[in-house]
């Protein structure tokens, strides 16, 4: 089922959708699904389950860091489709987020397939953009999944409509010029990015990057059809000192961001 | 992929491509946009023709070393001499054309990655010369052995920033360049360093370093009379190698030989032969061989070289394997080293060690082809930057950097064994 369904059963509640990030992997696989799940019972609409890479151009240290201990405690790609299956039994939207060449390695056709058979929604693919990603597309086609590709604030109309005209499920609308992070301002140019992208497509506008607070995402929530939380998430498990201590932490978190949306807009 | 005859956009047969975050396709949009009309303006190619003579020094000679092709199977051996350029390497070429470009699409501001140094070396070098500002990320491993270059980059004006991430080598360096470079792309470009990375850097860089080959091909048949029967070059990403090889891909009598870092030898797995262990996938924004797990995480590299200690390698390279056209070996730091010393005990030339494994290659392909061979091999580098390196390979100088002289107990290091 695309991710799109769920974006508009929100926007039914006059609410953008709450997309929560977490590497698939840390601090153990089952650590990591068991996070995912507080996040589904703590509000969060849409899980973005992360593939753990070794070079993660567009992360910041803190994603970074969860991946380095993800890859040392021995995860495997094959581990995303036993979070796909959790996160969707839990009633929420499971994407995947990943950088190309583990799919490329696994077979793009092989993964489409494995990912739906998983319960999985679709793919966001950070480093591949919609010019490269023939062999994905027609995959994804065939197996009714989701294209999640990104936008960012350099994006010429060109690009901005070249980009949404192959997305499925929502475009990611990068909020500022960077890497994966929490940021004390977030606003402006996401506003205009979102602004701009709308000129170009229907489908929902999700941003990302640099949000971590509730009033955060009530600030964004009030010109996005949803919005993404990765790092500030990630950080409640890497900085915890026990693994109970950094649930209780991500709930916390995750239920003052599905605040925060719900007041977003009123 | 495609499997077309007429390659796409980008592309060098099925590999290359731009496998980048949308953020930064305008930048490399602009970035071709840019190149393309300045290589046909003639204000352009003026300036760069003189820096290349007044600046870097072009063009590099080329010297005959008969005493070293001694130990080559009596094969006539000519080194084209990048390591005589300004700042130690063929990296200048690329870097003096980047940083004209980066003038020209207002930008102030250079980054670069760099393994050994040499790049970033050159970076600084031409950012000093051109007044940007210049930043150079380095893996923390490579600072430490390469700790004087570190030194000369600053002495240069750069900032070096140490890069902690993952193996704390050059794929980290550029790892991190990228996230610079999506932070800051409105006023910053990134000159990468070798011919990999998102189209248009393979083709753009190859075409500032063709000018090697181009210069090589004349001196020889100037010298010789004849072209050489092999050309040969060590492969890091593969720069100072397509360099040199690109004139002479339409000369089907011309051997192309590309040398790998083959560490403590590809079955230990601790080595850079990507063509010997590597398999095509995406690795810093291209489709090309890329040394990695079964789960397309990308496997450490390992080689007493820090330049080639690169689990990827330029898409052209990965070309024109597939097609037939070149050549790649591993050649391991055993091999390398003995090249190293025998190039500087036969000749005076210290090479860089970079350098030094397209050295041992011609000690094997010129005992396979005999005394009436010609062999090209591309001298892309000097050693200066490695002395400490090899003198401790060597046994030269004891852990605590102190000389080691003939009379101390353990100062028979390999070099003295010769």
């Amino acid at each position: 089922m695309s991710v799109a369904t769920i974006i508009e059963k929100c926007r039914a509640d006059d609410r953008p959708a709450l997309v929560g990030y977490l590497p698939v992997g840390f601090p153990s696989v089952e650590g990591s699904i068991a996070a995912m799940r507080v996040l589904v019972e703590s509000g969060v609409d849409i899980v973005e389950i992360g593939v753990p890479y070794s070079d993660p151009v567009m992360d910041g240290p803190v994603i970074q860091d969860a991946a380095v201990r993800a890859l040392a405690a021995g995860v495997h790609l094959t581990d995303i489709f036993t979070a796909a299956r959790e996160v969707s039994a839990a009633g929420a939207g499971a994407l995947v987020m990943t950088y190309w060449n583990p799919v490329l390695r696994y077979g793009v056709e092989r993964f489409a397939a494995d990912l739906a058979a998983a319960g999985g929604a679709g793919l966001i693919t950070p480093d591949l953009i919609p010019d490269e990603a023939g062999a994905w597309i027609a995959a994804a086609d065939a197996h009714d999944l989701d294209k999640v590709f990104l936008v960012a604030p350099s994006s010429t109309p060109e690009r901005l409509a070249a980009v949404t005209a192959q997305c499925r499920g929502f475009v990611y609308a990068t909020a500022v010029m960077g890497v994966t992070g929490a940021r004390a301002s977030v606003g402006e140019a996401a506003d205009a990015l979102v602004s701009r992208t709308r000129e170009h497509t229907d489908l929902p506008v999700c941003v990302g990057l640099g949000v971590s607070t509730g009033d955060q995402a009530a600030e964004v929530g009030r010109f996005a059809d949803g919005v993404i939380v990765g790092s500030a998430l990630v950080r409640c498990l890497t900085e915890a000192d026990s693994d109970e201590q950094g649930l209780e932490a991500l709930g916390a978190l995750a239920r003052e961001l599905a605040d925060g949306v719900r007041r977003a807009r009123t | 992929m495609t499997t077309s005859q007429a390659p796409a956009h980008g592309r060098f047969g099925d590999f290359g491509g731009r496998y980048v975050p949308e953020a930064l396709i305008p930048a490399l949009e602009q970035l071709e946009e840019v190149w393309r009309k300045a290589v046909v303006d003639p204000e352009f190619v003026g300036e760069l023709e003189r820096l290349q003579r007044t600046y870097t020094g072009r063009p590099s000679i080329i010297t005959e070393v008969p005493r070293f092709a001694e130990h080559c199977g009596g094969a006539r051996v000519i080194l084209k001499r990048e390591d005589l350029n300004h700042t130690g390497s063929h990296k200048i070429n690329n870097v003096l054309g980047q940083a004209l470009l980066t003038k020209r699409m207002g930008k102030r501001r250079v980054i670069a990655e760099t393994g050994a140094g040499q790049h970033g070396v050159a970076t600084a070098t031409a950012a000093a010369l051109l007044g940007l500002e210049c930043v150079v990320y380095m893996g923390r491993k490579d600072t430490e052995r390469q700790a004087l270059n570190v030194a000369r980059m600053r002495l240069l004006g750069a900032t070096v920033v140490p890069v902690d991430n993952g193996s704390k080598t050059l794929k980290d360096a550029v790892n991190e360049a990228f996230r610079d470079w999506v932070a800051n792309v409105s006023t910053t470009h990134y000159v990468l360093g070798t011919v990999t990375g998102p189209h248009p850097f393979p083709e753009m860089v190859r075409d500032f370093h063709r000018v090697i080959g181009v210069e090589a091909r004349q001196q020889v048949l100037d010298l010789v009379g004849r072209l050489p029967d092999a050309v040969l070059a060590c492969v890091g990403g593969g720069s100072n190698a397509i360099g040199i090889f690109h004139r002479f891909i339409d000369d089907p009598s011309v051997r192309l030989i590309g040398f790998e870092a083959g560490g403590e030898g590809v079955a230990t797995g601790k080595h850079a032969a990507r063509f010997s262990a590597g398999i095509p996938g995406v690795l810093h924004g291209a489709f090309t061989y890329v040394m990695q797990d079964e789960d397309g995480q990308t496997v450490e590299s390992h080689s007493v070289s820090a330049g080639l200690d690169y689990p990827s390698v330029g898409p052209e390279h990965a070309h024109l394997l597939d097609s037939g056209r070149a050549e790649y070996r591993p050649v391991s730091d055993d091999e390398a080293m003995e090249a190293f010393s025998l190039l500087s005990r036969t000749e005076g030339i210290l090479p860089a060690i970079e350098s030094a494994h397209a050295l041992a290659g011609a000690m094997k392909v010129g005992r396979e082809l005999g005394p009436d061979a010609v062999l090209l091999v591309n001298l892309s580098g000097r050693g200066d930057k490695d002395v400490h390196t090899a003198a401790e390979w060597f046994g030269l100088i004891a852990d605590d950097g102190t000389p080691r002289l003939p009379d101390d107990a353990g100062a028979k290091g390999k070099g003295e064994q010769q």
